[in-house]
């Protein structure tokens, strides 16, 4: 059997035998994608175990991005996407994308961050305070509260305290991630989704967001896009591998690093292709 | 987190949020649609008013004090005439500044200078260029209040617009056209003889023909300058039957022009008078918006044909 | 072949320094003449007659109050139809919509003269019967809707520079189109707008004919719409209209008029050019 690449050190993992037996947060279910005619992803199925960190892998265009994205309903802002086949949310048991299903409401329940940071042109406060007040916050000290919070979770707080008003465009490139990360974070929602989050910054605003990731998982359900093996084996507890719009292969990510089941699988992660 | 109220509360917002885009959707649709229905009011009214009034007789008379007999001879060879020199004057030297500041000037703060010039000068009031052609043209030059100097006036109006159209007409080749002409050891004139100026035709053309239909419009500076709004008589003409066969008395003689006649009857009470205005009016409406629509056309057109 | 290109070059600057120099020459001796304070202690401005007064306030307050009127019409139905343009509207829609919109501005001035005169005159004295028959709200009216296309156009240019994936982080928080384009796509294309603002209080300033034809000749110092008033561009018309011998203090008159507008003008469009390049260097 070929040697798997070093992983350099598992941040944090369970046991995941008793993982297999809880309530799964999200159950996706043959779903196909469609961009225009163009099939993207075909017949995917896996159920996403609440409170773990789940990666998508694969090579470019394997469809991973566009899989996160199907999430959140965010195809749905752009001419010519079809979705077929569900994605049950639980302990709800709502098909998100069902007709029926307002995408607006999906987003509140499901935070995303993106490639490349995109704070708005507003102040530190204003960023994180922008989710909130959509859900109707708009009492001083609630939201201050509740920025405080979102923004010691994002491991940014003791940076910024003193210049909240100031706007978000001066921070550094580490900074405004973590930022968007605090925004996603601020309302409460059960899932969260990360898309690629450190491919723009250097190794030190990467060790410190893969931090706040393994943290994050505690509260919140996390799945996370990335081109990074080794990140996919620091942080994560499930992995997906995908390849040409199809799901591989999804396990516990410590035994498809070491002994994976399809053999795509494992030339994708001994570097065979990419 | 209590699922049940959260998705209730934020189920109402949610669909308020939708609502209100529904709402603003509509409004949208229904002031674009109203923005643009005032264009057609505006010839509606203008034909309703003056559509009679325009047979051979209206646009074969002079004006006259009797509105019934009135007509646009003089206003619209004043036009015409007009146009040649502003034409003559304009396009070459729009031309010649579009291809200098788009191709040949280097970049550096006088370049700038010249660009933040002329973007002032497309925002300078038309009246203004009017009282630079009174005191340049008319009494400095001693071109009096004649054809020469009101088509300089309004040559010098839409100088930036053709310029502007130049340049961005030539800033959408590629680069690497003009790479591969300089590879193969042609000049910078050779370039953009051969290469530049064909491929951007379409665009070139766009900017000349918007420039024209800006200048048959103007009235303000043609006011300024003198131009007379009763002329019972029409400018000599530019040709005569003697050698050397080519007249340019015309450029000195007073005239008049379609949007000042327009302006004198405006102004005047009485229907009669009005509907001379609006016949009038309906020439210039149907005159400029014939050539803004060929100009929207060849652009689409330029655009499809050429793709990089 | 490249003398000839660069006579070209100068030809702008040529004309700009043209105007100046016009200006500053026939108008020096009004602003040699008259104490430079009448100009704005005098109540009416009346250069002409035989006891002249010199206060320009006069007609400034026309060309203030119209280009008021203008821009109220102008900026928020402007600004929507960008929102709606940029935000809601399909691109197919957009393509044919937007040229039709420049077709707005393209309309000869004395056109438009016409209809706030003879047109939208009358239908606003069903409304209002006490309304005279040149007012500033007509004219205001009329420049307004000549004005619209430049504040959408540019608008919603500056709209649709604004990156998705700024509107991409609202939507993913919930947000509704509406709230996405007033609170992240407004915030983030602001100098772009400003500069089409400015544009287009420019270029109502400057606005000759509708005023001169629809607000009518005499100036007056008065800020209220419902009356008629001369604006400084109207005032160099009216005096051309009539004998104009060189030199004369009409003459001179309207040169100072002239050069008042001028810097007014300059103003406004340099602010423009200063915030659209603003505006391309942000995004």
């Amino acid at each position: 059997m070929s040697a798997a690449p070093e992983i350099n050190g598992r941040m944090e993992s369970e046991a995941s035998a008793s993982d297999t037996k809880a309530m799964p947060k999200v159950q996706i279910h043959g779903l196909n994608f469609f961009y225009g005619t163009n099939q993207v992803l075909r017949s995917v199925t896996m159920d996403v175990p609440a409170l773990k960190v789940t990666a998508l892998i694969g090579p470019s265009g394997c469809g991973k991005t566009t899989l996160l994205r199907c999430m959140n309903r965010m195809h749905d802002l752009y001419l010519g996407n079809r979705y077929e086949g569900s994605i049950v949310v639980q302990p709800d048991g709502t098909d998100i994308l069902d007709a029926s299903v307002d995408p607006i409401q999906v987003r509140m329940r499901f935070g995303m961050v993106f490639q490349k940071p995109n704070p708005f042109p507003k102040s530190i406060y204003e960023n994180v305070a922008y989710g909130l007040r959509l859900q109707g916050m708009s009492r001083r000290k609630e939201l201050d509260e509740r920025v405080e919070k979102a923004l010691r979770e994002a491991a940014l707080w003791e940076e910024v305290k003193s210049r909240l008003h100031q706007m978000a465009h001066n921070l550094s490139g580490g900074q405004q991630q973590r930022l968007c990360i605090a925004r996603a974070i601020a309302t409460d929602p059960d899932v969260v989704l990360f898309d690629e989050p450190t491919s723009a910054l250097d190794p030190i605003a990467t060790s410190k967001i893969e931090e706040l990731i393994v943290e994050l998982k505690k509260r919140v359900t996390v799945m996370i896009v990335t081109h990074n093996l080794q990140q996919a084996g620091r942080i994560s507890d499930m992995t997906a591998f995908m390849y040409l719009g199809e799901l591989i292969e999804f396990g516990d990510t410590n035994r498809m690093f070491t002994n994976p089941a399809k053999p795509q699988t494992e030339d994708y992660i001994s570097g065979r292709f990419g | 987190m209590r699922p049940d109220l959260f998705h209730a509360l934020q189920a109402k917002r949610a669909s308020r949020r939708r609502s209100i885009d529904q709402w603003f959707r509509r409004l949208g649709l229904f002031l674009t649609l109203t923005t643009l229905g005032i264009l057609g009011i505006l010839l509606l009214n203008l034909a309703m008013n003056g559509l009679a009034r325009v047979d051979w007789n209206f646009l074969s008379s002079f004006p006259s004090r009797r509105a019934g007999e009135a007509g646009v001879l003089s206003a619209w060879v004043g036009t015409l005439l007009l146009m040649m020199v502003t034409a003559g004057a304009a396009i070459p030297f729009g031309l010649a500044a579009g291809i200098y500041l788009e191709e040949y000037a280097p970049k550096n703060r006088w370049t700038d200078f010249v660009e933040i010039n002329i973007s002032n000068l497309a925002g300078v009031p038309s009246i203004l260029y009017g009282l630079m052609a009174l005191g340049l043209f008319v009494y400095q030059f001693r071109f009096g209040q004649s054809v020469l100097a009101g088509g300089l006036a309004l040559a010098c109006l839409v100088l930036p617009i053709v310029i502007v159209a130049t340049r961005e007409a030539l800033r959408t080749i590629p680069s690497s056209i003009r790479e591969a002409a300089f590879a193969l050891g042609a000049t910078r004139w050779q370039a953009v003889w051969h290469h530049l100026l064909p491929y951007s035709t379409g665009g070139i053309a766009t900017g000349v023909i918007l420039a024209m239909s800006r200048a048959i419009g103007e009235s303000a500076p043609l006011i300024t300058i003198g131009a007379l709004t009763f002329i019972a008589f029409l400018p000599p003409a530019p040709w005569v039957d003697h050698a050397p066969f080519v007249s340019f008395d015309w450029l000195f003689s007073p005239f008049t022009a379609l949007p000042i006649q327009m302006f004198n009857w405006v102004s005047r009470p009485g229907e009669e008078f009005q509907a001379n205005a609006a016949a009038a009016g309906l020439i210039l409406m149907v005159i400029t918006l014939s050539m803004n629509a060929a100009a929207i056309l060849l652009r689409r057109r330029a655009q499809r044909n050429i793709t990089w | 072949m490249v003398w000839v290109l660069r006579a070209g070059g100068w030809a702008s600057v040529l004309v700009t320094f043209g105007i100046v120099i016009t200006l500053v020459k026939e108008s020096w001796p009004f602003f040699q003449a008259v104490p430079f304070d009448r100009l704005f202690t005098d109540k009416m401005w009346t250069p002409l007659f035989s006891e002249p007064q010199y206060g320009i306030g006069a007609l400034l307050a026309g060309t203030l109050v119209t280009t008021g009127v203008a821009l109220l019409v102008a900026i928020p139905l402007g600004t929507i139809l960008a929102i709606y343009l940029s935000e809601f509207a399909e691109p197919q829609f957009r393509d044919w919509v937007k040229p039709m919109l420049e077709l707005l501005s393209a309309v000869p001035t004395v056109v438009y003269g016409y209809f706030a005169l003879l047109t939208l005159t009358p239908l606003l004295q069903k409304i209002y019967p006490d309304l005279p028959q040149f007012s500033m709200l007509s004219a205001g009216i009329i420049m307004g809707i000549m004005i619209v296309p430049y504040v959408t156009s540019l608008g919603e240019d500056a709209m649709r520079s604004v990156p998705m994936l700024l509107r991409e982080g609202a939507y993913a928080l919930g947000d509704g189109k509406l709230g996405v384009a007033l609170r992240v796509v407004f915030p983030g294309a602001f100098s772009g707008l400003a500069a089409a603002y400015v544009l287009a209080i420019s270029r109502a300033v400057g606005e000759t004919m509708i005023v001169a034809i629809a607000a009518g000749l005499q100036p007056r110092m008065t800020v209220n719409p419902l009356e008629s008033a001369a604006t400084v561009t109207a005032f160099i018309v009216q005096v051309s209209l009539g004998d104009l011998p060189h030199g004369s203090i009409g003459y001179q008159s309207i040169f100072a008029a002239g050069a008042v507008l001028f810097l007014m003008t300059l103003g406004f469009n340099l602010a423009g050019h200063a915030l659209r390049r603003r505006f391309h260097r942000a995004t």
